[in-house]
């Protein structure tokens, strides 16, 4: 075993431990899951920054950076203005209204069995869309690690998917915040060290960094090598339909955060609206500042290590751990991967757990059996089944994906989707009296099928016999789900989801009647 | 009814009445579970809903939200619209390599930051607000 290696696995063991330490003594913790309704601002603020910065933000950005420059840091951009929408228009009123997962938000006024059905089948494919990313990243990564063992990236994906559904199967709820809060503090020492290792490069001058920059040698797709300037915008987004598309991921991006079931979760944690919000500003921070620090990570990537070495070296992916090696050596490197391994482990448990919670709670007890478990512990039975089957899915995906799809671009996909089909509905439910069930069911469908076809007419998928030429779906899909929304509630009415708005509209607005923080 | 859940139930439980109910009871549904339908009235809310100082509240917080939104959303979105189709414009260099394009990009970050933090500002006012009709609303009803 190399160094590296066991580096590795050591700090992934330290992780491990620290996690189950901390879950076993912190009673805070055990309060997480909604009791508490406990968790202070910044702490919650912390595990919202765990639970958000994925594989697609540490692997990805620095990725898409290191091969296109400028164009990869609108993902940075784009993935923090997002908590605006978050912040200022779903937190609160979901805060107030008390409720648990993103399906008992609409079930709160509108008929139950429907809508939880539909909220349940977009959580779960939103949550396998984002998973899959995980899996390309984590299989890259390992396999880079194993390199000299002839493990492949395959066997690499299948061993790491079983590793970590098994992890969070029996770690439970528990496990997982810790191995967010202490994932999001160790993902922002690595970056903040990293950044602060390329500026020593270029002997702390600013200048000389950005002047790289500036000329950046690489081997383009004709096998010719050619100088660019990795500053200017447009490497990856081209004409004609780059500007349609640059907008179209930008709507996913900022409309997506506020419709992914996992994070929405987070906000039923704090005491009160207020924490929720002040929460929200906490993460913005921490996340914000990652995401500047990504100029670094991917840039640095460019220049000290090169795109070609990293496309012979693991690929667009492995652009941060490769930096880290060439900058300090195969025991950085190492630490590092630790990291970014840890970063999607925190990420598949938050995911594995709120759709499987969601597929056992709402689809197979509330709407198959109407409330009622036939037998004592099923619903646990059912989540757990449904934990490895999301898992199972996600590993195949991801072999068939291969390696080279950037987890960036992969996790922007899951955004559309969670933009295009929750996020209308969330929103009408919360400030439209008119709003009725076959609104919702209509905007979850209409929402979840046309962003899931426009990505399979793409040229992601069709490549050059692409039906839809955008990669990102959001432009058309996005606008789709809210008038699927509009239509179904026009064509129906339901005045008993009318009566209910009073009551919705101001426990959402004072916090009257919201649940409140327990003591213990 | 208490219920105590199985050993092999891997969500904590957290012993309050309030809770995520452990997954696998039996006895009756925790309140935050409940449809509004299933909701013990806590509120008159259409009392509530017509209140002056509620509509008051909702005004002022429309007053801020609505404008607010509506900034960020141009503003975002000026960035890649500008990228896409005012290439020169975005490519044009203010330092060394430095282009417009990256500066607007950083001033988003700012931008969110800035909004973020009058929200904050102004939510301390909401708060006040919600708070008042609140305490009124219980004096009222004792």
């Amino acid at each position: 075993m190399s160094p590296a290696l066991g580096m590795f696995l050591g700090f992934i063991a330290i992780t491990l431990w620290i996690t189950w330490w901390a879950a076993r003594r912190n009673t805070g913790s055990s309060a997480y899951f909604a009791a508490g309704r406990s968790l202070a601002a910044w702490q919650n603020g912390v595990a919202v920054s765990g639970d958000y910065m994925s594989a697609a933000s540490f692997l990805g950005i620095a990725g898409i950076i290191a091969f296109q420059g400028y164009d990869g840091f609108m993902y940075s951009v784009g993935w923090l203005v997002a908590y605006l929408t978050v912040l200022l228009i779903v937190a609160e009123p979901l805060r107030n209204a008390g409720k648990y997962t993103m399906a008992d938000v609409l079930a709160y006024r509108l008929s139950p069995r429907p809508v939880r059905a539909m909220g349940a089948l977009s959580t779960l494919t939103v949550s396998t869309f984002y998973m899959i990313a995980q899996m390309v990243g984590a299989g890259a990564l390992v396999s880079l690690l194993l390199k000299d063992t002839g493990i492949g990236y395959e066997t690499a994906v299948v061993g790491i998917g079983v590793l970590m559904i098994v992890y969070v199967v029996f770690g439970g709820m528990l496990a997982t915040t810790w191995v967010q809060i202490v994932k999001a503090i160790l993902l922002m020492a690595g970056t903040v060290l990293l950044s602060v290792l390329v500026l020593a490069h270029y002997g702390f001058d600013l200048g000389a960094f950005f002047d790289a920059i500036g000329q950046v040698t690489y081997t383009n797709a004709q096998g010719e090598r050619v100088t660019q300037d990795f500053m200017t915008p447009g490497l990856r987004y081209t004409p004609p339909y780059g500007a349609l598309d640059l907008i179209s991921l930008g709507m996913a991006l900022i409309f997506g955060t506020a419709g992914l079931p996992h994070i929405l979760v987070r906000f039923y944690t704090v005491p009160d609206a207020r924490t929720a919000r002040k929460s929200v500003v906490w993460a913005m921070l921490i996340i914000g500042s990652f995401y500047i620090l990504t100029t670094f990570l991917g840039f640095g990537a460019a220049t000290i290590v090169g795109r070609d070495f990293i496309a012979a070296n693991g690929g667009t992916n492995m652009s941060a751990p490769l930096l880290a090696q060439a900058l300090a050596g195969d025991l950085f490197f190492a630490f590092i991967s630790a990291i970014a391994f840890a970063t999607i482990l925190a990420v598949v448990a938050g995911l594995t757990i709120s759709a499987s919670t969601s597929f056992a709670h709402d689809f197979w007890t509330n709407v198959l059996h109407r409330g009622r478990e036939r037998r004592e512990g099923e619903e646990v039975r059912v989540a757990r089944v449904t934990a490895f089957f999301v898992g199972a899915i996600s590993i195949g995906i991801a072999i068939v994906l291969g390696p080279s799809a950037n987890v960036a671009f992969l996790v922007a996909l899951a955004f559309a989707v969670a933009a295009s089909a929750n996020l209308p509905v969330i929103v009408l439910s919360l400030f439209w009296k008119r709003f009725t069930t076959a609104g919702a069911v209509c905007g979850l469908g209409t929402g979840l099928v046309s962003s899931l076809v426009l990505i399979l007419l793409s040229p992601s998928i069709l490549r050059a016999d692409a039906v839809f030429p955008l990669e990102n779906p959001g432009i058309v899909s996005i606008p789709l789900g809210f008038l699927g929304a509009a239509v179904g509630t026009w064509l129906t009415r339901e005045p008993a989801a009318e009566r209910k708005f009073a009551e919705l509209s101001v426990r959402a607005n004072t916090g009257l009647g919201a649940e409140r923080a327990t003591t213990h | 009814m208490v219920h105590e859940p199985p050993s092999s139930d891997p969500t904590p439980d957290t012993g309050a009445a309030t809770d995520v109910a452990p997954l696998g009871r039996s006895g009756a549904k925790p309140a935050h579970e409940r449809t509004a339908d299933e909701d013990i009235d806590v509120a008159d809310w259409e009392r509530v809903a017509a209140l002056a100082e509620f509509k008051a509240l909702l005004a002022a917080k429309r007053k801020f939200i609505v404008p607010a939104t509506i900034f960020f959303i141009v503003y975002y979105f000026a960035l890649p619209a500008l990228v896409g189709y005012a290439p020169r414009l975005m490519a044009a260099k203010v330092a060394g390599v430095i282009n417009v394009a990256y500066l607007f990009a950083l001033s988003q970050f700012l931008v969110a930051w800035v909004i973020a933090a009058l929200y904050v500002r102004a939510a301390a006012r909401f708060d006040t607000m919600a708070r008042r009709i609140v305490e009124n609303f219980k004096a009222r009803t004792r």
